[in-house]
C-alpha cells in the first residue's frame, strides 16, 4: 500500500491548510492510494432505501472501484454485497435495478440467496467437503448502515458507526428531506455524465457558491426575475459550515433552510399554476403551500465526504472512474405518494438544471474539464482554498464558519482527505 | 420547402424523409430561426432516458421542451453566456433507415436512425439513437408535433451536450 509519505516527500507538500498541489489530480499513485485509503476506510454512499423498496428490489453500484450489489432480501433487511462470484470472480449482476429471488453466476450457475449465501452448485460431485464448504463461501457482503434514507456501505467491521460519521450533518439531511412535502422522499430517476477529471474537481464544486454566478450565467438568464433573485446566492446572508469528518453545509438560500417555516408566506409567481392545480385536487391551503415550498427545494447543499451531496433538490453522487476521469449522477427526488402535479413539476427543475443536457450541468462539466486540463501545465503551482480563510468563525468544537463564498467547504474536505491518506 | 401544405393524399415517406433531412440541416448549421418555426404550437421536443418510456410527462428525461423551452434552449446556444457552448459544437448528423410507422392525410409517424459526431475543443465524440418523428400537415406543409430522440446509451452517463439531438 502507497502511503501519502511515499508520493510525496512530506503531506504537507501537497496539502496545506489552505491550497493543495496539482499532483491531487493528476497522480495516478494518489488515486490509487485513494481508493484503497479512503474508500475502502470510510462510510461510502451507495443508495436511497426507495431505489429499492420491496424486498427482492436491487440496483447496482460501486464502493470506490468495486462494483456492489445493493438488494433488499426476502425479511426486508438491505445487504451490499460485492458483485463478484466466490467461484471464479465473474459479476453476478450487470442488470442496473431490478428484482430478483436470488443471485446467479452466469459462468457456472453458482447461485446465492439474497442475504448472500451460496445455495447452489452444478455438479456439485466434483467438489468433496474438504474443496467446498459451502458456509465459507456466501458472498463477500460489506457492513451496511442507514441514516433517513441514505444507505451507506463500508469495508470496515471497526470504523463508527454511521450516525457518528455524519455528526452534526444529521440535522441538516432531516431538513434536507423535508421536501417530501409531508411525504416521504422518492427517488425519480437519474441523469448520468461524465467528465474527464479528477473525483475531488467534483467534491468541491458542490461546496462551492463563488462560481454559480459566473459559471451558471445562461442558466440564470433563462429562469424568472424571482428566481434569478433568489438564486443570486452571494448576496443573500448565507454560509458555509464544517460539520466535521469532511462534510460541509453550504447554505446559500437562508430562507430556505427549514421547509416547514414561512408557510405563510406568498405563494412565487413560477408556481401559481402548481398551487392552483393542486388547490383543485382537493388539498388545503397549508398542504399547498407546504407542498409548492417543498416543490422549490432547500436552499442548501450538504456535503458528504467523500462521495455523495444532497444538493438543493436531489443527490448528487460521484464516482471515480480513474484519475482523470469521473461519473457524476444526478438523482432526482420527489414526494412518495405525493400528487404527480408536485412530482412532474420537480422533475421538469430537474431537466432544466441538471444533467448532460441541462442549462447548468454542461457548463459545471465544461469547468472541471478546464481544471483538469490546466492541471497538465505543471504542479509547481499551488490550488488555492484560501478564500474567506482569514475571516472564518471558529466554532465551539472546532469546526470552522465563513461566508457562503468562502472555500471552508473544501479546506473540511482536505482536512478529512490529509487525515485518511496519512494513516 | 416545396411540400404543398393540401393534399388528399397520405404523407409519403418521400415528403417525410425530405422534412426529417431538412430539419437536420437547419440544426447543423445553426438556422435556428426557421428551425424554431417548424413545430407546431404545442409540440414536445423530448430526449427520454428510460427506453420504452411512454409516460414522458411523468418520468425524468434529458429534455423535454416545449415551445418556451426551445426558445431558450436555442437563445442559451447563440448568447454566448453558456461556456459550454461557447464555442458551440460543430455538428454533422446522418439520418438514415426511414420507416413510416403510420400515414393519413394529416399526418405520419416516421423512425429513423441518427448519428451525430460533435466536434468540440479537439474532441470528436457521438452519440447515436433513433428518432421518431410526428409530422403533421400545416398551412405551410410539414410541421413537428413531436420529436423523441431516443438515444442507444440513454441509461449510461454521457459527456456533456452543449447542443440540440
Amino acid at each position: 500500500m502507497t502511503s501519502l509519505a511515499e508520493l510525496s516527500t512530506t503531506p504537507d507538500d501537497l496539502i496545506r491548510k489552505d491550497r493543495v498541489r496539482t499532483p491531487l489530480y493528476t497522480d495516478p499513485a494518489i488515486f490509487d492510494a485513494e481508493m484503497t485509503k479512503i474508500f475502502r476506510n470510510t462510510w461510502v454512499w451507495v443508495a436511497h432505501v426507495s431505489e429499492i423498496p420491496n424486498n427482492g428490489d436491487f440496483k447496482m453500484a460501486q464502493v470506490g472501484l468495486e462494483p456492489v450489489i445493493v438488494v433488499r432480501d426476502r425479511k426486508g433487511k438491505v445487504h451490499v454485497h460485492l458483485n463478484r462470484c466466490r467461484h471464479r470472480g465473474a459479476t453476478l449482476c450487470e442488470v442496473r435495478k431490478g428484482k430478483t429471488s436470488s443471485l446467479v453466476c452466469p459462468y457456472h450457475g453458482w447461485g446465492y440467496s439474497l442475504d448472500g449465501k451460496l445455495r447452489g452448485v452444478p455438479y456439485e460431485n466434483g467438489y468433496d467437503e474438504k474443496t467446498l464448504d459451502r458456509n465459507e463461501l456466501s458472498l463477500k457482503s460489506l457492513r451496511v448502515e442507514e441514516y433517513n434514507g441514505l444507505i451507506f456501505a463500508t469495508f470496515r467491521d471497526d470504523i463508527e458507526p454511521l450516525a457518528d460519521f455524519l455528526g452534526p450533518a444529521k440535522k441538516w439531511i432531516d431538513l434536507f428531506m423535508k421536501q417530501g412535502g409531508g411525504y416521504p422522499v422518492k427517488t425519480l430517476g437519474e441523469h448520468k455524465f461524465r467528465f474527464p477529471g479528477n473525483w475531488k474537481i467534483q467534491l468541491e464544486n458542490t461546496t462551492d457558491a463563488y462560481h454559480f454566478p459566473l459559471v451558471h450565467k445562461s442558466f440564470l438568464t433563462a429562469v424568472d426575475k424571482e428566481t434569478e433573485q433568489q438564486l443570486d446566492m452571494l448576496n443573500n446572508g448565507g454560509f458555509v459550515e464544517d460539520l466535521g469528518n469532511g462534510h460541509s453545509v453550504m447554505v446559500m438560500i437562508p430562507e430556505l433552510i427549514d421547509l416547514d417555516d414561512n408557510l405563510e408566506a406568498p405563494i412565487p409567481e413560477k408556481f401559481a399554476d402548481l398551487a392552483k392545480e393542486l388547490a383543485a385536487e382537493g388539498y388545503s391551503d397549508l398542504e399547498v403551500r407546504r407542498m409548492v415550498r417543498a416543490v422549490g427545494g432547500s436552499g442548501f447543499n450538504i456535503n458528504l465526504f467523500p462521495n455523495v451531496a444532497c444538493s438543493m433538490a436531489f443527490f448528487r453522487v460521484l464516482q471515480p472512474v480513474s484519475v482523470n476521469e469521473t461519473e457524476i449522477r444526478h438523482i432526482a427526488i420527489g414526494m412518495d405518494g405525493g400528487p404527480a402535479a408536485a412530482n412532474r413539476a420537480r422533475i421538469r427543475l430537474h431537466e432544466f438544471f441538471q444533467g448532460p443536457m441541462g442549462f447548468g450541468s454542461p457548463d459545471d462539466a465544461e469547468v472541471w474539464d478546464r481544471v483538469q486540463h490546466g492541471a497538465q501545465g505543471g504542479d509547481e503551482m499551488w490550488i488555492m482554498l484560501n478564500r474567506g480563510f482569514p475571516k472564518e468563525e471558529s466554532l465551539p468544537d472546532g469546526r470552522h464558519r465563513s461566508d457562503v463564498s468562502a472555500e471552508t467547504g473544501m479546506r473540511a474536505a482536505y482536512d478529512q482527505w490529509k487525515r485518511m491518506m496519512t494513516v | 420547402m416545396t411540400i404543398p401544405a393540401t393534399t388528399s393524399l397520405p404523407v409519403t415517406l418521400a415528403e417525410a424523409m425530405e422534412f426529417a433531412w431538412y430539419e437536420a440541416d437547419l440544426l447543423d448549421h445553426a438556422i435556428y430561426d426557421e428551425w424554431l418555426a417548424q413545430w407546431t404550437a404545442d409540440a414536445l421536443y423530448i430526449v427520454p432516458i428510460e427506453p420504452g418510456t411512454t409516460d414522458f410527462e411523468n418520468s425524468l428525461n434529458y429534455a423535454y421542451d416545449d415551445h418556451g423551452m426551445r426558445k431558450k434552449r436555442v437563445e442559451r446556444l447563440l448568447n454566448g453566456q453558456s461556456i459550454s457552448a461557447s464555442p458551440v459544437a460543430l455538428t454533422v448528423r446522418s439520418l438514415s433507415r426511414f420507416r413510416l410507422l403510420q400515414t393519413d392525410e394529416a399526418s405520419c409517424e416516421l423512425r429513423c436512425a441518427q448519428i451525430i459526431t460533435e466536434y468540440r475543443r479537439g474532441r470528436e465524440r457521438t452519440y447515436t439513437g433513433d428518432v421518431t418523428y410526428r409530422l403533421v400537415r400545416g398551412s405551410t406543409g410539414l410541421q413537428i408535433a413531436r420529436k423523441v430522440v431516443w438515444l442507444i446509451n440513454s441509461t449510461e452517463a454521457l459527456g456533456g451536450i452543449g447542443y440540440i439531438l
